[in-house]
This record gives structure tokens, sequence and C-alpha cells, in this order.
């Protein structure tokens, strides 16, 4: 099987390791991955901000990179979420301003196309064990695109109890947003940071050496607030976490 | 908040803060984040609970939106079958374009009793128009009989909650007010008063007994009016509603045009849906319905004041209108991690919460600061869309609202879409993005921990470093 590999631009810029991970992790599963060189971002913070216009050019841009290729999986759950959630709100607001239909057509074949990784795994590949080992104790912070836009389910979770060696711990208030949301973070910096501070300290009290998330962008946040911290817990991205073998551990 | 109020504050405050600035203050305030933090996750984990009951959820959460939609779609119908209904049954209908229109109706009404004193019943939208200070300036006293909203108004304090206004209090608190402030409102506090809930609710049933028996007037709102009989409903927990229903002379009832519903068969939906997302009940505790005056039962005397204040603008919205369905259950507040952090004062609106970022903006339009604000004050979660009983998609809602602000213009945005402008066409030329990373990684080792400028950022969190180099540069060197 063929995919092509939709990066992020946070993950890109960022954050290479969770997406050296996904590749390796993919290609260990036997898939033939692919990185069409064109992509850059899939328009979420323009679009969350209010900027629909500026995130129009960006659709079109992710439509063409993409064609032709019957998955695209991102280690993302957010621009998973707004590749299908708010590109055919997009289309079909251009479509109300008489601009087109190209971007609803867009919209309506990338959507059902483009996999959050948790979910190529398991939907697709049919896979929860993927053979990792991770001795560590994990505690899981199910991003809010990911759980309700996406509806994740337990995906992750059942990818996560499948790894040898980890010890899942429940997280407490898991459901409840880490405060990141994109520009939120810095149009609402006080309200952010408490939610933030709270997400931290429940993660804390779990015990577990380890935060595991489906989204660096929520990772930054709440690794920020840990690094500031000082906290004895780190933030990591699940791709990293499932690419840990027995014979090449994640340090 | 300054100044000394006669009964509810007005509203819109008079120069209210933006979200950001006033959320800042509540954050630091632990008391009433600590207020805050336990009554929302105590209603939440019960309403989650008594939701999880109904096997049918999601099919009455959609019905419910469906009959709204419907509803909005024809509501000119529906308003004029609901005026014909509510005369037949012997009522006199009003229609108020704005608070100003509908604040002088009222009062010309209550003037023509020749009355000074009203008791009211919770009503958000008297709340919205600020009517308690209009009839004031007319020399008229309405004595607020929810308990939550005595709590308010004898605290000389704004509501922060659609359904438990002084959800900010804690006991204490309240018996302090009770004691303090009673007395010159009526009937005092009795001495020796506790902070046990029994006591502090005795306390409030004696105050306003005295209230009840005295009131010639009374004055409500309604959540729900039925077009083809022309009944109005209220829903509330204690009782105290059913007797400003019953008791007085004139009854005089103010109710947003988006209350409206068909039938009565369509009453059935929100009887499971409201108290369920709202108070956790499966079965309303007070659910008092009235149709026109009856003869020597009841107010002799019923008018109902059609508010609009805003609400065709809303409805005029393809994708804003939907706020319009909202039934005030204030479950998205209860979920809400901004409300809860921010408090309801935050919201510089009668209406806080989620939906109160999403209504308050269209029914007041984007123009002053704090309304400009709103549509930001979310993380776009979804929990609020996930709990609404009518599936308002709230996040859509925002984003949208969102475009518009930005759209506008004004300070801070102007820069922003420059800055937006310049990224997204990055964005769309890959080289000059990645050269863009590429010198961010190259120049790693001279950036700042708290680079100037991300200030706000870096208050309470570190920035990860750079990586030695972006994803794309990995990919050509190892794989292609
Ligand atoms: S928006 Fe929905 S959840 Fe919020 S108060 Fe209105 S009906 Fe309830």
């Amino acid at each position: 099987m063929r995919v092509a590999l939709f990066v992020t631009c946070v993950n890109d810029a960022v954050y290479p390791a969770t997406g050296i991970a996904t590749v390796k992790l993919l290609e260990r599963l036997g898939v033939e991955v692919d990185f069409p060189a064109g992509q850059t971002c899939c328009g979420q913070p323009q679009y969350n901000t209010g900027y629909r216009h500026e995130t129009e050019p960006l659709v079109r841009r992710m439509g063409r990179v993409f064609d032709g290729y019957d998955h695209v999986v991102t280690p993302s759950g957010s621009c998973a979420a707004m590749v299908r959630d708010n590109y055919p709100r997009i289309g079909h607001k251009a479509a109300a301003e008489g601009r087109g239909p190209e971007l609803g057509e867009i919209a309506r074949s990338l959507g059902p196309r483009v996999y959050e990784l948790s979910e190529f795994l398991v939907d697709v590949l049919g896979v929860t064990d993927v053979g990792a080992y991770f001795p560590h104790t994990v505690t899981y912070h199910p991003s809010c695109h990911g759980l309700r836009t996406l509806g994740l389910g337990d995906r992750p979770r059942r990818l996560l109890e499948a790894v040898k060696g980890l010890e899942l711990r429940e997280l407490p208030g898991a459901d409840e947003c880490c405060g990141f949301g994109g520009t939120f973070a810095v149009k609402n910096p006080d309200v952010s940071a408490a939610m933030g501070t709270d997400k931290v300290a429940h993660a804390a009290s779990t015990g577990a050496e380890v935060l595991c998330g489906a989204d660096n962008s929520c990772l930054m946040h709440i690794g920020g607030i840990l690094h500031r911290q000082d906290a004895p817990l780190r933030a990591l991205h699940i791709a990293e976490i499932l690419l840990s073998t027995e014979a090449e551990p994640h340090v | 908040m300054s100044g000394t109020f006669v009964g509810m504050p007005a509203f819109p405050p008079p120069d209210p803060p933006a979200f950001p600035r006033a959320a800042r203050d509540a954050v630091r305030d632990t008391t009433l984040r600590e207020n805050l933090r336990h009554a929302t996750h105590t209603i939440r984990d019960k309403r989650a609970k008594a939701v999880a009951e109904l096997a049918d959820w999601q099919q009455l959460r959609e019905a419910g939106k469906r009959i709204k939609d419907h509803t909005l779609r024809h509501l000119d119908q529906y308003l004029v079958q609901l005026e014909e209904s509510v005369t037949t049954a012997g009522g006199t209908v009003h229609w108020a374009a704005d608070a100003d229109e509908a604040n002088r109706i009222v009062a010309d009404l209550i003037r023509a009793t020749g009355e000074t004193e009203v008791v009211k019943v919770k009503s958000m939208a008297t709340q919205e128009i600020g009517l308690n200070e209009a009839l004031a300036a007319e020399g008229i006293r309405a004595y607020e009989t929810d308990l939550a909203e005595l709590i308010v108004q004898l605290g000389d304090d704004r509501p922060s909650h659609i359904l438990v206004p002084a959800i900010h209090r804690n006991r204490v608190e309240i018996r302090d007010i009770f004691l303090d402030r009673m007395g010159s409102w009526g009937r005092p506090a009795p001495d020796g008063l506790t902070d046990t809930p029994a006591d502090l609710a005795e306390a409030a049933r004696l105050h306003l007994r005295e209230k009840f028996l005295r009131a010639k007037v009374g004055v409500s709102g309604a959540n729900f009016m039925v077009a083809d009989t022309g009944t109005l409903v209220v829903f509330e927990s204690e009782g105290n509603g059913r007797m400003c229903l019953t008791l007085p002379e004139t009854l005089i009832s103010v109710v947003g045009i988006e209350k409206v519903i068909p039938t009565w068969q369509d009453l059935e939906v929100f009887l499971q849906t409201l108290p369920r997302s709202s108070t956790a009940e499966r079965m309303n505790p007070y659910t008092s319905m009235w149709t026109g005056p009856a003869d020597g039962d009841g107010p002799q005397d019923f008018h109902l004041v059609l508010l609009d204040n805003g609400r065709t603008d809303a409805l005029a919205d393809e994708v804003g209108r939907q706020a319009l369905r909202c039934i005030r259950c204030s479950a998205c507040l209860n979920v809400c991690p901004v409300y809860e952090r921010a408090g309801g004062h935050a919201y510089g609106s009668v209406y806080p919460g989620p939906i109160g970022a999403i209504l308050t903006p269209q029914l007041r339009g984007t123009t002053s600061e704090i309304d400009a604000s709103l549509p930001y004050a979310s993380s776009l979660c979804g929990a609020c869309y996930e709990v609404c009983p009518v599936a308002i998609d709230i996040p859509e809602v925002l984003v949208h609202l969102r475009e518009k602000v930005a759209g506008q213009g004004g300070p801070g945005h102007r820069l922003e879409k420059a800055a937006m402008k310049a990224a997204g066409w990055a964005m769309d030329h890959p080289r000059v993005m990645a050269a863009g990373e590429r010198a961010a990684a190259r120049t790693r080792a001279l950036h700042p921990k708290r680079p100037p400028g991300a200030t706000a950022w870096t208050d309470s969190r570190d920035l990860p470093a750079f990586p030695e180099k972006p994803f794309r540069d990995w990919w050509k060197k190892n794989r292609s």
C-alpha cells in the first residue's frame, strides 16, 4: 500500500521527530510512504482566527498536492479535522459567494481520504499491536479535535495498551481542553495558561513519566508549561512511542 | 464594576472590559475559581448521568433542533398565529423592536395599574433590556423572586450564569449578603442565620412570601410560547415563579420572539431535554403554563411583550441564526473550560459562556471592544456543541463571527491580517516556507528563551527549541 504523508507545518518545522517516526512506523508495517514536497499547511490557524479567504489558496494546494492518493495520513488530529470538518464549510461559503465550485469539490474528494495516524492504523491497516516496546508509565491526553470532531474514540488507547512494557495511567479530566486552541493561547493567555496548568497538574497526579498525545500543537503548549515548571514528566507524540521497539528503543 | 445599583444593574455595563482583561482578574481570584470549579463540575457530572439514562437522547436532540429550525424559518407566520391565539385567549400582545421600546411598554402598563412595586420571576429577556433599571428610573421597584436572582439583587451584583446566576457565590457569602441587605429590601434575615442550605432557603422564603402576598403586578419571561394555543410556559425549580404567575392581578410577560414553537406536541421534546440539560433532573419541579386570563383565577389582565432587540438581524445570518435555537439550559456553560476559569462576568453580558459568546455579538453587533472580543473567548474545544440539547454548533458560529470581526479591521486585526496574509503567501510557496524553516533551524542557538513579542505566551510557558533541521530536509536526505 502506498500512502501520502501530510506531516503538517508545525511538525515539519518544530517536531520533525514526529514526522520521522510516522514514516518509519508505517514502513515497518509494510506501507510505502510518499512525501509530496509541495505540501505546506492545512490553513487551520488562518481559518480559526477568522481569515477564511486567506485559507482558500491553502485548500487548493492541499487538493493539488494530495490528488491521486487513496490515503493521506497525518500525525495530527486537528489538521485531519480541519480538512474533514471545515473544508466543506469553506467550499459552501465560497459557492455562496459565487466563486466557483472547486473548493467544494476538493472538500468532498479529500475529506474521506485523510486519516489521522491512529485511525489509519486501526481502521485501514487493522492493527492495534504495532510491535512496539516502551517500558514507561504513560498517560494519554486526547486532544479535543481528535476526541470530538474526528471521534477517535479508544483507538489511540488501544494502540498504547498493546505496547509491550507500557503502563497506561488514567488521566483525570482527560476530555477537558488543555487550553491551546491555536491563537486562543495568544489572545487569551491567562485563561489558556490556567487550563494548561490544570491539565499538567492532572497529568502529574497520575505519576506517569510521559504525557502522550496525538497533536503536537497541544503538546507544545502542555510541554511548554512542563518545561517551565521543571516537571519530571515529558510530553511525547504517540507516533514516537509506537515507533519504539526493543531493538531500537526511543530514548 | 463600580457604582450602586437599584436592583439588577444595567446591561451592558457602562464600560465593559474586553474579555481577556476581565478574564485575567477572574483567573487570579482563587475563591471565585474554586466556587466555579466546584459548581460546574458537580452539575456537569449530574447532567451526564441524567442524559445517559435516555437511550434516544440523540433523536431528542435532533428533534429539538428541527422544531426550532422549522419555527425560525417560518417565524413571521408563527408569531402572527401566536398573536391571534393570545388575543383570542383574552391577552394583549405588544411588539417591541428594541430595549427602549420594551421598557417603555412595560413601564406604561405598570403605571396604568397605579402600582410602584412589582414581583419578577427570573427572566433573561428583562435583564437583557435592563428593565429593572428602567423601572427604577420611573419610580417602580422590581423585586427578583428567584432565589439566585434575589442573592444577586441583594448583593448589588451581576448574574454570572444563565441558570444559577449566583454560581460565583458560596454559602458563607450568601449568608452575609442576607444578613446585611434583606432588611433594606423588606423582611430582614432571622437573627443567628447560619449558612446551611435549609436555613438560607427559609430566610429567603419568609422574605419573599411577604412580597408575593402584597404584589399586584407580576413580570415574567417564558421558556416557550405555543403558537396554536397562545400558551406561555415557564420552567423553574422553586415554585417562586408560580407564585409570581398566579398571585398578582396583572401579569406582564416579556419574551424574545425566538421562543415561539408551533404546537403543544412540540413541548414534549423540550420537557425531556431542558430539565436534564440544565439541572440534571428527569422532570422539571415546576412547569407553569398560562393561556390568557381566566375569570376569578390568577391574574385578570395579561400582556405579552414580544421582544426583537437584534433577533431579526441574527435570523438573517445563515450560520449565526442557529444561536436562536437556544433554550437557555446552560449546559454549555457548565462544560466550558473557559467559562470555568473566566467566570460569567467576564462576558460583559446577561448571556455568559459559550452561548453568550455567540449570541451577544449577534444581538448587539461586534463594534464594541467587548463584543469584538467574545468570538475569541473560546479554545474551540467543542464541549459546548457536544452537550447542547438543540445541537447548536457553537464552534462553527464562533469562527463565523471571528471572520466578521477580523473583516471589520480595528485595532489588532489590521496587523493580524497583514501577518496572516504574509504567512498564507509563504505557505502557498513551499520553497519560501522551507527557506524560512531552515533559517530558523540554522539560527536556533541564537533564539532567546523568551523572545520579545511573545511575552503573553512565555509568561507561563516555554517555547520549544527549533530542531536542527526541518522534516522535509530529513526526507530529502534519507528517502528521496
Ligand atoms: S446553547 Fe445549547 S447548551 Fe447552551 S444554553 Fe443554549 S441550549 Fe443550552
